[in-house]
């Protein structure tokens, strides 16, 4: 049987290549750079965003003219709690790169807009699904959720059902919006194997703890 | 006072309240036919002129990424179909290629082919709504109902292999779900042999249409750079005379042994991007045959599943082997761990570049999933392209975009 390996990669030197480039150019404003399976991330401070992109975008070897996706990642127990995550692609060079900004919650990123127009919906999405400010954002509205809607849905402490639900009601002739109430509790079954990461004490264990 | 002085001061300007131009703010959508799904516009209008325009989305939004988070990798995948919903194959393939990058798997020949004839049958189906809705847009009647003729009969082949017409969930991590029924393969082939002369028909029907073109022609004209700027990927950007496919460019799967052309506009407006399309549409059919043929090599036979932790057991070692049918049970509940890391994968997908962006923390469910829908990118420079256009090149521009709010609402 035939296998197909998909060439996910650039090659691995041309990948080592920029990183060095990069690192030899600006070693003040990346604080660190890895190549994992293919892909070469960089990490910076929020402040240093608008510089580093700049250089990546009109510097002749890296050329990265196309933002591709702005994110982010929430870890709640980390005092900087958010990664914003960048990537952007060079059409040029036809390779690809990661930059990654660990920001407080109370910390403002400075927004990349006037270098990206195609920033904005990105910055937009990140600010309503995450609650991180973009100093400099012509229009941070909220951009998925609904008119008038609370909380940050892709934080880790916000609950996937949700806070309020909405209906048609017929005697008001409206849409009213009430508190969630489920019928039955939210099927959230955990199907990790007890012998590896599972959260519950089982039953029996107690008696363990006694002796 | 002479009768008609309208100020009782005396005569100072022939405006009147009444008569002071102000722009026009005019809501469009979300329930309009043109705007293809819910789509929320605010147009300020200066007399029929688009002066701004405020893309209101999020009608549709699912929360896609929040689910995601609290299923096993398994479980997201019929998701994926639901992001692009005229596409739902090449949707769920970058989800599948995002998962085997993590873990390293490698897909077996004969999967990797039937993922390139879907893919293309993909691409097909998302083009000919297009095309044909484009032209429903700017007042052609007709083509639509002879391009979802044929849309049925290609969701007719989905069905075949998958058992879902749109929603395919026919991928898995790995491969794909299970081997093509017989005769399958003929009846594609026999498919491929008559299209051509369908797509001739709705060729001849547009193409040369004096209407269509008025229409189309130097409407929403987009610049290589502006293609840059606003990150647009696709037909986007191939109208506008780029070369850049990602089949070719970074090829996945088996597309560098295929043959096929990537046609590019030299204007950069609606009526190059439609003819791309056309154009791709020829050149996925290309594929399809070289597909078919590799299907039936020697080569093109075998499993379509890399057996091992990612996918089941064959239904035979279940019966006989207790640690198959252990996985079996396992890999259904639990689901598979992948190990840590994040990485970003990204398809060809009819609209654009389609990426999956992961982050695994080992565990049986995606810490983070970002999916990147070429859509909203393409929506978002919308102010800008409409920026002076008139109010009905808002419905040819809308289309020219390909947008559909699976994808972009999530």
């Amino acid at each position: 049987m035939a296998l197909v390996v998909t060439p996910h990669f650039a090659p691995a030197d041309a990948l080592e290549e920029l990183q060095a480039h990069v690192e030899l150019k600006h070693p003040d404003l990346v604080s660190g750079s890895s190549i994992d399976r293919g892909e070469l991330s960089l990490d910076a401070v929020a402040s240093d965003v608008p510089a580093l992109v700049e250089f990546l975008r009109t510097d002749e070897t890296c050329n990265f003219t196309s933002l591709v996706d702005i994110t982010a990642v929430d870890h709640p127990g980390d005092a900087k709690r958010f990664v914003v995550v960048y990537h952007f692609l060079s059409m040029h060079r036809n390779q690809r790169i990661r930059l990654r900004v660990r920001v407080r919650p109370d910390e403002m990123v400075p927004s990349i807009t006037d270098i990206h127009p195609s920033a904005n919906w990105f910055e937009r999405e990140v600010f309503d699904m995450f609650g991180i400010l973009f100093s400099g954002h012509p229009d941070l509205r909220r951009i998925l959720t609904d008119y008038g809607f609370r909380g940050h849905p892709l934080r880790k402490d916000f609950p996937t059902t949700g806070y309020t639900e909405c209906r048609y009601d017929e005697v008001q002739k409206r849409v009213v919006y009430e508190p969630v109430s489920l019928t039955h509790e939210y099927r959230q079954f955990d199907f990790m194997s007890p012998w590896e990461g599972a959260e519950y004490v089982l039953p029996g264990d107690e008696k363990g703890e006694k002796g | 006072m002479m009768d008609g002085d309208l100020d009782p001061r005396g005569f100072s300007d022939a405006q009147t309240g009444e008569q002071k131009i102000r722009n026009f703010n005019l809501n469009f959508g979300p329930q309009h036919p043109a705007a293809h799904g819910v789509l929320r516009l605010v147009l300020e209008l200066d007399g029929e002129i688009v002066e701004r325009c405020d893309p209101h989305i999020g009608l549709l939004h699912r929360g896609t990424e929040k689910l995601m988070e609290s299923r096993t990798y398994l479980q997201n995948l019929p998701y994926l179909d639901r992001l692009d919903y005229v596409a739902p194959f090449n949707q769920e393939h970058a989800w599948c290629l995002a998962i085997e990058k993590l873990t390293g798997v490698q897909v077996p020949r004969r999967a990797s082919l039937i993922r390139v004839l879907y893919c293309e049958i993909g691409r097909i189906l998302s083009h000919l709504l297009n095309v044909t809705t484009q032209a429903m847009d700017v007042g052609a009647l007709t083509p639509p109902l002879w391009g979802f003729e044929e849309r049925e009969k290609l969701m007719v082949f989905c069905e075949r292999a998958s058992g879902g017409r749109m929603h395919m969930a026919y991928n898995r991590p790995g491969g794909v779900h299970q081997d093509l029924p017989a005769g399958l393969l003929d009846d594609i082939e026999a498919w491929t042999e008559t299209f051509p002369a369908v797509l001739a028909d709705i060729d001849g029907l547009i193409t040369a249409n004096r209407i269509f073109k008025q229409r189309n022609v130097d409407i929403c004209v987009v610049s290589q750079q502006e293609v840059l700027d606003w990150g647009m990927s696709g037909v986007m950007a191939r109208g506008s005379g780029m070369a850049w496919d990602l089949r070719r460019a970074q090829p996945y799967e088996l597309y560098d042994e295929f043959e096929f052309l990537i046609p590019t506009g030299t204007n950069g407006d609606c009526y190059d991007r439609y003819l791309v399309r056309m154009e791709e549409m020829r050149q996925s059919l290309r594929i399809m045959r070289q597909a078919i043929a590799k299907l039936r090599e020697p080569e093109g036979q075998g499993d379509i599943l890399a057996r091992g932790k990612l996918t089941p057991p064959k239904r035979g070692d279940m019966k006989t082997s207790m640690e198959s049918l252990i996985h079996h049970f396992k890999l259904y509940t639990e689901g598979f761990h992948v190990p840590e890391g994040e990485v970003y994968a990204a398809v060809e997908a009819p609209k654009g570049e389609f990426g999956v962006y992961m982050v695994s923390d080992g565990s049986n469910k995606p810490y983070r999933a970002k999916l990147r829908a070429p859509g909203y990118l393409h929506l978002q420079a919308m102010d800008h392209l409409s920026k002076g256009h008139q109010l009905a090149d808002v419905a040819a521009i809308i289309g020219t975009l390909d947008v559909v709010f699976g994808e972009i609402d999530r």
